[in-house]
């Protein structure tokens, strides 16, 4: 087509109606329109439903009292349904923060052992992962719970207490603990002369390694340098760290003194990592396959034990690959941990279902929990994406 | 030999996500050709800490084995699934109301089977690789072992014909679907639809609200199929949104499906259960409970089913666009002609395992208080002659075992077809 015959057939510009930029951004005003409509109908059903059986269409119900009792918190005090909400979050936050290391380090071990040479330990590994992967976590929470840990605990009228400090109990396994009102400053303080050395020695070490080249072993190190100054500051200060003990009540149906720790809590935390550690097993296998073979290879070459090999040749390089998938397995244990609410732990699901029992707004009350979640799920993103970035290699 | 703790895997061990590198260059086969001793040196006897994990772990093997044996054969009390109602765990203890009777539900069940058969049949690829010896064992004992442990509590023979008249649907579809003619062929999309449809309405009497009466397993395969059927438009939509270069129409597909996927499923669930009542309008019918969670679940998986998509589409190479502008097509055309048969043949794998998971979410439901498998194990427990008996390990047993069948053989359907399709290997 040449220049001349362009501008006779056809104009410079075609009409408004047919050119394609004008309709993309009508097609996109629609769309946005039709979107827009919905979620303003849909608001504005709510508005009315609420208006119509009397409830409250803001969120100043977070600013009455509870009227439910939440284990840990104190019952005779009066706290409000944020208060309620507040302390659910951190015991959502608690199985997220024991549930994640323990779900990798079980993940690693059976995903290393998929990989084994032998057919047994392969067999193992084979079977707890499809064992575990293809049954609902709901079930082994339920399991857990309600057939390994219920079954199992004594009753607390057997009295059952090791040392006179510790209480076993279907009711709570209480551990003696700092009393955290009398000597909490204390116990921040002493624990913050601990890092100090920690950090003091690992300094040490470092130099040592750089100098010498003996093994830095600042983990190992920092640990002893930390019960030391622990137990300096302890006597130099005077028997400053009390603890109490963990005793049953007078009535003999609670567990008094030190940090009582609910068996839902156990269940919920040991059957979500089991059944996470089969998904990240198989990230785990997955990565160390793909990691190519002449690493392990030349590891061994150079006379590496298996556990040398793994810790700094072929681990390391698994885990830039692991990072994405991972993430995705620690936002599920933080998403399942709110099957909790099947289990009576009251984390935030469960403090949910108490608020909305009462004459509070259940879609107001939702909103809440789904904004809880969506800091969770915000946070691990934001910190795998920082390893992420951290670990991914530098590309020429 | 491999060197320790880098062997190739073991034959049972292919695919997986991460694993498709493994099962595009199969090792050799261990021992092959060898005799049983080598087999046994190799892999358990090799050196002084083979033989040690050998004994440890065998020690380990022999002793959960002797407690499974044990636990199902002697201490368990199985009365609680063969003489308890077991009709409830398979349809719930509602179903009576529904009045359909079971040889409808069975006529559905087969529709719907035949049509899994046709669909399995149609992906037969003869120059596909056949399956390693170990894989296919693992694939068709674990099942068995569980639908045998399954049916054994029936104790009558007409569930034990039916089952395997089941079988022989799955069989006879998957021959007709391999030797389909080539014009039904391209049109076979169609005709599962329409049986799947058919299926659907056979097992419902043609009646959708009987779905409120289910329990059971008939509920858990309902509301799944349901839930993922309903939300693969969806997830298709949003997928496509959200690689699009409409810069208004984009984030509207990043928030829903980042939204849905930062929230647990229950806590959408519980919007179906107290919320969802208020965002209709005054005067309107609020659908069962059970539809409510299907509104949910739908909801729920749409996301997930975007993310699926989405990495299909991503598979697709940016020649075959390149390509498709070339001819002149229109974006609507290269999308629906060309980018999207690719994509969503890729993404089949993926979205049975997205069907599993949705099969094992469907028992959240017994939190919201639906007849589910694990709510009707709340029913059974609570009758008079089971009631604070510990009958709880038996009858999770059941249910797990149930659970585990399904998923099981089905994931392993899921990595066959990986392996088949080639997805990720080219």
């Amino acid at each position: 087509m040449t220049i001349v015959e362009q501008e006779i057939h056809t104009p410079t510009k075609p009409p408004l109606y047919r050119d394609v930029r004008v309709l993309r951004w009508l097609f996109q005003f629609a769309v946005v329109g039709v979107v827009g409509y919905a979620l303003y109908r849909l608001y504005d059903n709510a508005i009315t439903n609420l208006e119509d059986s009397g409830l409250p269409t803001g969120f100043d119900f977070l600013d009455n009292q509870a009227r439910f009792a939440i284990p840990g918190l104190e019952d005779s005090a009066d706290y409000s349904v944020r208060k309620a909400y507040w302390s659910g979050y951190l015991n959502t936050l608690r199985v997220i923060v024991i549930g994640i290391p323990l779900c990798t380090a079980l993940g690693v071990i059976i995903g290393i052992m998929r990989l084994s040479d032998n057919l047994l330990v392969r067999a193992v590994g084979t079977i707890y992962v499809e064992l575990f992967r293809n049954i609902p976590v709901l079930l082994w929470i339920f399991i857990t719970y309600l057939v390994i840990i219920l079954l199992n605990l004594p009753q607390i009228t057997d009295d059952v207490t090791p040392l006179d400090r510790f209480v076993i109990s279907n009711r709570g396994i209480g551990i003696p603990w700092f009393n955290p009102d009398a000597n909490l400053l204390t116990f921040v303080g002493f624990i913050g002369i601990g890092l100090i050395a920690v950090v003091g020695v690992n300094v040490w070490r470092r130099k040592v390694n750089e100098q010498t080249g003996q093994p830095s072993r600042g983990g190992l190190y920092g640990f002893i340098a930390f019960l030391i100054a622990l137990a300096i500051a302890h006597f130099a200060a005077g028997n400053a760290l009390s603890y109490e003990p963990s005793v049953i009540a007078e009535n003999g149906r609670q567990i008094e003194g030190g940090m009582n720790i609910f068996p839902p809590y156990v269940g919920l935390t040991i059957a979500l990592s089991l059944y996470t550690a089969s998904h990240v097993a198989e990230i785990v296998r997955g990565s160390i396959q793909a990691i190519h073979k002449g690493q392990g290879e030349a590891a061994q070459a150079v006379a590496l034990s298996t556990f040398q090999r793994y810790r700094f040749i072929i681990l390391p390089q698994a885990f830039r690959i692991m990072i994405p998938p991972l993430a995705s397995q620690y936002l599920n244990i933080t998403k399942n941990s709110s099957l909790a609410v099947a289990i009576s732990y009251v984390e935030i699901t469960s403090i949910f279902q108490r608020v909305s029992n009462n004459a509070t707004p259940a879609l107001q009350a939702l909103i809440i929990l789904m904004f809880c979640y969506l800091t969770f799920s915000l946070g691990i993103s934001l910190i795998a994406n920082f390893f992420n970035r951290r670990l991914s290699l530098e590309t020429r | 030999m491999a060197p320790d703790g880098q062997a190739a895997p073991p034959g049972i061990a292919g695919g997986g996500e991460l694993g498709t590198a493994i099962a595009a260059e199969p090792p050799p086969r261990r021992g092959a050709g060898q005799g049983i001793g080598t087999i046994f040196r190799d892999n358990l006897f090799k050196d002084a800490k083979n033989s040690i994990l050998t004994l440890i772990f065998g020690g380990v093997i022999l002793f959960v084995l002797f407690k499974t044996f044990n636990y199902v054969f002697i201490t368990a009390r199985w009365e609680v699934i063969y003489n308890g109602p077991l009709e409830f765990y398979m349809v719930g203890k509602d179903f009576g109301r529904t009045g359909i009777s079971f040889e409808m539900l069975w006529a559905g069940i087969y529709t719907a089977v035949l049509a899994m058969g046709i669909g399995s049949g149609l992906g037969y690829d003869p120059e596909a690789p056949p399956m390693r010896r170990g894989a296919r064992m693992a694939m068709i004992g674990g099942p068995l072992v569980g639908i045998v442990f399954i049916l054994s509590m029936t104790r009558t023979i007409t569930p034990t014909l039916v089952t395997l008249g089941v079988a022989v649907a799955m069989v006879v579809g998957n021959r007709i679907g391999r030797r389909l003619p080539q014009p039904i062929r391209r049109r076979s999309g169609w005709i599962l639809l329409a049986m799947t449809a058919l299926a659907f309405g056979l097992i419902t009497d043609f009646t959708p609200s009987n779905i409120d009466d289910f329990g059971g397993l008939l509920l858990t395969i309902v509301v799944a199929f349901a839930g993922i059927a309903l939300s693969f438009p969806i997830g298709v939509i949003m997928a496509l949104a959200r690689r699009s270069t409409f810069p208004l129409i984009r984030p509207l597909a990043v928030g829903y499906i980042e939204l849905v996927r930062g929230v647990p499923l229950i806590s959408l669930l519980f919007m179906g259960q107290f919320a969802i009542g208020f965002l209709f309008p005054p005067d309107a019918n609020i659908p069962g409970p059970i539809f409510r969670a299907i509104i949910m679940i739908t909801l729920f998986s749409g996301a997930y089913v975007a993310e699926v998509v989405r990495g299909g589409l991503q598979s697709v190479p940016a020649g075959q666009i390149e390509a498709g502008k070339a001819l002149g097509l229109s974006p609507f055309t290269i999308t629906r002609q060309i980018v999207l048969p690719q994509a969503l043949r890729n993404s089949i794998p993926a979205l049975i395992g997205q069907f599993i998971s949705l099969l094992k979410d469907v028992s959240l439901l017994v939190i919201i208080g639906l007849q589910e498998m694990l709510g009707v194990v709340d029913v059974v427990l609570a009758r008079r002659e089971f009631v604070n008996q510990g009958y709880v390990p038996e009858a999770y047993a059941f249910v797990g075992t149930i659970y585990w069948t399904l998923c099981f053989s089905m994931s392993r359907a899921a990595q066959r077809l990986e392996t088949r399709l080639g997805v990720g290997t080219r």
